[in-house]
């Protein structure tokens, strides 16, 4: 990923700082620190029940780590709630699709236009013209995500009826549509043949190109990590094992023996 | 389901125009017969007004409450209190009074979905049920120390005229329920709509897009209890003309409750249906007692069989169309359309102008 | 002084054994519930459902009480069998709301039909116990406490160790726990679970007669027992949905709070307030405590 870039990879915009996490003895996540740059595509990976997803989780205010902290472009966010975290500019999508399944493909992407509409209820209710306005240009804007991700044909279905492909670049869809600093995608390629692979990563790679949005990615297909992330942090048994660029890690040793070697 | 459309279709418009011409013209044109206003159209609309109160709670945002008839007592005794004691706010401003009085009800006993849901929360909606009953039961105040326990409902006066007679009556539901059956759509169709729904369907992710869940259910129960306080002022000063808390009682609240969803949850249309099967069906079933079987049935037992009948829906739509009649009669005119295209009247248009 | 306390125990007692009534509604529902993860909303229906019928075959037939009551129970066995195959297989993969609304509906279906079969009016069951004081803990004890209540107590107390006999030393407890536990897994090692289910809501229906004739004696046969098994939805909610003690100790807290707020505070507000005072403290453990007090806190997965 050497190439000209026109968001060069700035200061961290996002760290984690000793995250600990347990649901009653179960310990997900112990002790966990790293960092996200600005601009990069950054891969978490790990066997399952590594504590991946828990982490996102973490970072969103799903879940309420019992220690730990999460910072965002420096600062400590005191009492994280995914509300708060979306204001600050971080969306994301769900492992096992948490998409409005009763939606249409448009409504669900409309959604997550929500803070760009300042308009209340009542000026919804009463249709005003600034209403109108807003719609208007949360709808073009909505659009144009669903003709970048090429699924204009199925825009007005509800998404619930979709195969679980096109479920996961709806949600990938609705993230964008957020217009997030940083986009957190939980096994957003799970699922999918080569050829969609292919298409997602390309997606991937052209709105951090081309938009400068930085992403996390948790993903298990290595082949995927290794070609599409900058940096890449390795979870084992909830903790870190390895965090370095994808040369480093793949000749990490731990890692080697931890995760690769479970996969030979 | 439909897709959502902002801007109005030439199609909603037909459906406004054919409903305002059926029910201001046609219908006062050709109904002469009292018994039509006073016991069918006026509480169909008024019932119509608080199931899609019940609508925007449980059909759309997806929030199983059991309450409307304590939000309705509440909106009509407001409305009782605000004409007796600030006659200055005229019947309108009394109305939107008595809505947002009931709805800082619907705020107050909406809070437990924050942290509940399900039958949880059906429970504690349950609460505003009772509590709201029992408080303008025992307090003489809202009852003006009425000892009778009923107390007649003041004249309907607006700008001076009075609207006592049925069809005037009617009117006054009318031109209510349309306003508000309006402001509904906007807000359904609108980002509001789309806040309630995402919260219904997935409410994690729903915040994770910004949507306060605070905020939007909060708001759903306010606006939802608003909407049963006004159908419960005018179900009150139009259909019964007096006041009594127990015409709010329980068995109001799970009326509402089939309306809603034998209607069809999360359709405005589905209120004014369900509303309208449950209103008539008795009165059809009555009519057969008493026709085919020359009143040998007793009363009570043709409304037993109504109640078995009612049930036995519920079970049935909960089996085989869990989104009520609305979506029946969408699926009916889907069949219909691919059966006959040429019925519609844009293919009939366009197949003549290609032949010519 | 002494003579307060007095009262107030007997206020306290009175409350906690007429909580039991509560709780054996509610153990209706916690069975069920445990078995298949269902909120049967049609328990109260149940109640009156069944002892309504009770009453019809014994005063209408003129069939002997002990007679009735077996031809009663069995009826609850025919109506657990119809529910399983009409109302909860066809269910089985629908979500926990639309199964909620499903059992509102059979609520009036069953409360139609029993209305339809038996009639309207208030039907009077005599068990052959008053409801006025024994007059042996009156003289002894100086407390007013009714037989009723008492036999109440006695009849939750049996119902519940036969129930925790039967979950804890039969076979049937065991599929019962497994199914409990993971439906699917229970069926897939091949425990029956079908005739499970049918035990299940079997069982159910023989404790809401049960709870149908404590009840039918105090306050007559009538519709208004469908109200007052309502009653048993705070009561789940303070106890927790899956617990058996907890249905117990939740109606015993329901049934003495509500007495003793209606006596010492109700005055003040022209009384009545029991219609409420449940539901309202099952809002406070909501608030606090969602999980009720032996449910188990669950994070959601996402
Ligand atoms: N909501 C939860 N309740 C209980 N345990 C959980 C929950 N979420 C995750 N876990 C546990 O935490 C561990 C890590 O899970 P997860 O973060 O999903 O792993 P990954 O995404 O790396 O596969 C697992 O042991 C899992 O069972
Ligand atoms: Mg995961």
């Amino acid at each position: 990923m050497a190439q000209e870039r026109k968001f060069k990879i700035g200061k961290p915009i996002l760290e984690v700082n000793n995250i600990s996490l347990s649901f009653g003895g179960v310990k997900a996540i112990t002790d966990t620190s790293f960092n996200v740059l600005e601009h990069e595509v950054r891969a978490i990976i790990g066997p399952n029940g590594a504590g991946k997803s828990s982490m996102l989780n973490c970072i969103n205010g799903i879940y309420k780590p019992q220690q730990g902290t999460v910072s965002f472009r420096g600062q400590q966010i005191p009492n994280i709630t995914p509300n708060i975290m979306a204001q600050m500019g971080l969306s994301r999508t769900f492992q096992n699709l948490a998409l409005f399944k009763r939606m249409s493909v448009l409504d669900n992407i409309l959604v997550g236009r929500k803070l760009h509409t300042k308009t209340n209820f009542l000026e919804v209710a009463l249709q005003l013209p600034k209403v109108k306005k807003e719609e208007k240009l949360n709808r073009e804007r909505s659009e144009e995500i669903i003709s970048f991700l090429e699924i204009e044909d199925i825009k007005d279905t509800p998404v619930g009826k979709l195969p679980y492909g096109l479920q996961k670049k709806v949600e990938l869809g609705r993230a964008l549509a957020t217009d997030s600093t940083i986009i957190l995608l939980d096994e957003p390629m799970a699922g999918m043949n080569v050829e969609e692979k292919r298409d997602m990563c390309r997606f991937i790679l052209k709105v951090n190109d081309e938009l400068g949005t930085t992403m996390v990615l948790i993903e298990h297909d290595m082949g995927v990590v290794m070609d599409i992330s900058d940096r890449v942090v390795v979870l084992d048994y909830g903790k870190v094992i390895g965090d370095g660029t994808p040369d480093e890690v793949r000749s990490n040793q731990k890692v080697i023996d931890a995760y690769l070697g479970v996969e030979h | 389901m439909k897709p959502v459309f902002m801007t109005y279709t030439k199609k909603d418009i037909i459906n406004l125009a054919i409903c305002m011409v059926l029910s201001v013209l046609i219908i006062p044109t050709f109904i002469k017969t009292e018994y039509w206003y006073t016991s069918i159209l006026i509480p169909w609309l008024c019932l119509a007004l608080a199931t899609i109160g019940q609508q925007i709670v449980m059909g759309y945002t997806g929030q199983l409450a059991l309450g409307a008839a304590g939000f309705m007592a509440a909106g009509a005794f407001a409305m009782f209190n605000l004409i007796l004691r600030v006659p200055d706010l005229g019947f309108v401003g009394s109305l939107i009074m008595s809505g947002l009085i009931a709805a800082a009800f619907g705020i107050l006993f909406g809070l437990p979905s924050l942290k509940v849901r399900g039958i949880y929360l059906m429970v504690a909606t349950l609460a505003s049920q009772f509590f709201i009953i029992w408080m303008i039961d025992k307090f003489g105040w809202f009852k003006n120390y009425d000892s009778s326990g009923i107390i007649t409902a003041q004249d309907i006066v607006i700008l001076g005229k009075p609207f006592t007679t049925p069809l005037a009556m009617y009117f006054v539901c009318l031109a209510v329920t349309t306003v508000l059956t309006l402001l509904a759509m906007n807000m359904a169709r609108g980002s509001t709509g789309r806040n309630w729904m995402a919260v219904r369907d997935m409410d994690i992710a729903a915040e994770s897009m910004g949507v306060s869940l605070l905020r939007t259910k909060v708001q759903a129960f306010a606006i939802s209890a608003f909407y049963c306080g006004v159908a419960g002022a005018l179900f009150a000063f139009c259909y019964l003309k007096s006041l009594e808390p127990v015409a709010f009682d329980i068995k109001l609240s799970f009326k509402i409750l089939f309306m809603c969803i034998l209607g069809g949850l999360g359709t405005i249309n589905g209120a004014f249906i369900g509303a309208a099967f449950i209103l008539l069906f008795p009165v059809l079933l009555n009519a057969i007692g008493n026709n085919v079987f020359h009143g040998a049935i007793d009363a009570t037992i043709i409304s037993s069989i109504e109640q078995v009948i009612f049930g036995g829906l519920m079970i049935i739509f909960m089996i085989y169309e869990p989104l009520g009649m609305a979506k029946l009669w969408e699926n009916i005119k889907q069949k219909w359309k691919t059966k006959f295209p040429s019925i519609n009247l844009k293919n009939l248009k366009s197949s003549l102008s290609k032949k010519s | 002084m002494v003579e307060e306390l007095l009262f107030f125990m007997e206020v306290l007692v009175g409350g906690l054994l007429a909580g039991t009534m509560y709780s054996l509604v509610a153990l209706g529902f916690v069975l069920i519930f445990k078995a298949s993860a269902t909120f049967n909303f049609s328990q109260g229906a149940m109640v009156f459902f069944s002892v309504l019928a009770f009453c019809g075959f014994m005063q209408d037939f003129n069939i002997p009480f002990v007679l009735a009551f077996i031809l009663a129970a069995l009826l609850m066995v025919v109506v657990g069998l119809c529910t399983e195959r009409f109302v909860l297989r066809p269910l089985m993969n629908a979500s926990e709301d639309t199964v909620l609304m499903a059992t509102i509906g059979l609520g009036y279906v069953l409360e139609g039909l029993a209305q339809a079969a038996w009639g309207v009016e208030v039907r009077r069951l005599d068990l052959g116990i008053g409801d006025f004081p024994v007059p042996w803990i009156a003289d002894n004890l100086k407390l007013f406490i009714s037989a009723l209540d008492i036999t109440a107590g006695v009849v939750a107390a049996i119902m519940i160790i036969g129930l925790f006999l039967l979950f804890k030393y039969t076979k049937i407890g065991l599929g019962l726990r497994a199914v409990a536990d993971d439906a699917g897994a229970a069926s897939s090692i091949g425990i029956p679970l079908k005739h499970i289910m049918l035990l299940v809501w079997s069982a159910a229906g023989v404790v809401a007669l049960v709870a149908g004739c404590m009840w039918g004696a105090r306050a007559g046969v009538q519709f208004a027992l469908v109200d007052l098994a309502l009653k048993a939805l705070p009561v789940l909610i303070i106890g927790g949905f899956s617990s058996i003690p907890g249905a117990i100790i939740g109606g015993l807290i329901i049934g003495a709070v509500e007495k003793v707020l209606e006596v010492y505070i109700g005055p003040f507000f022209g009384g009545a307030i029991e219609g409420w005072a449940p539901y309202v403290l099952a809002i406070f453990f909501l608030l606090y405590r969602p999980e009720g007090l032996f449910g188990e806190k669950i994070i959601r997965r996402v």
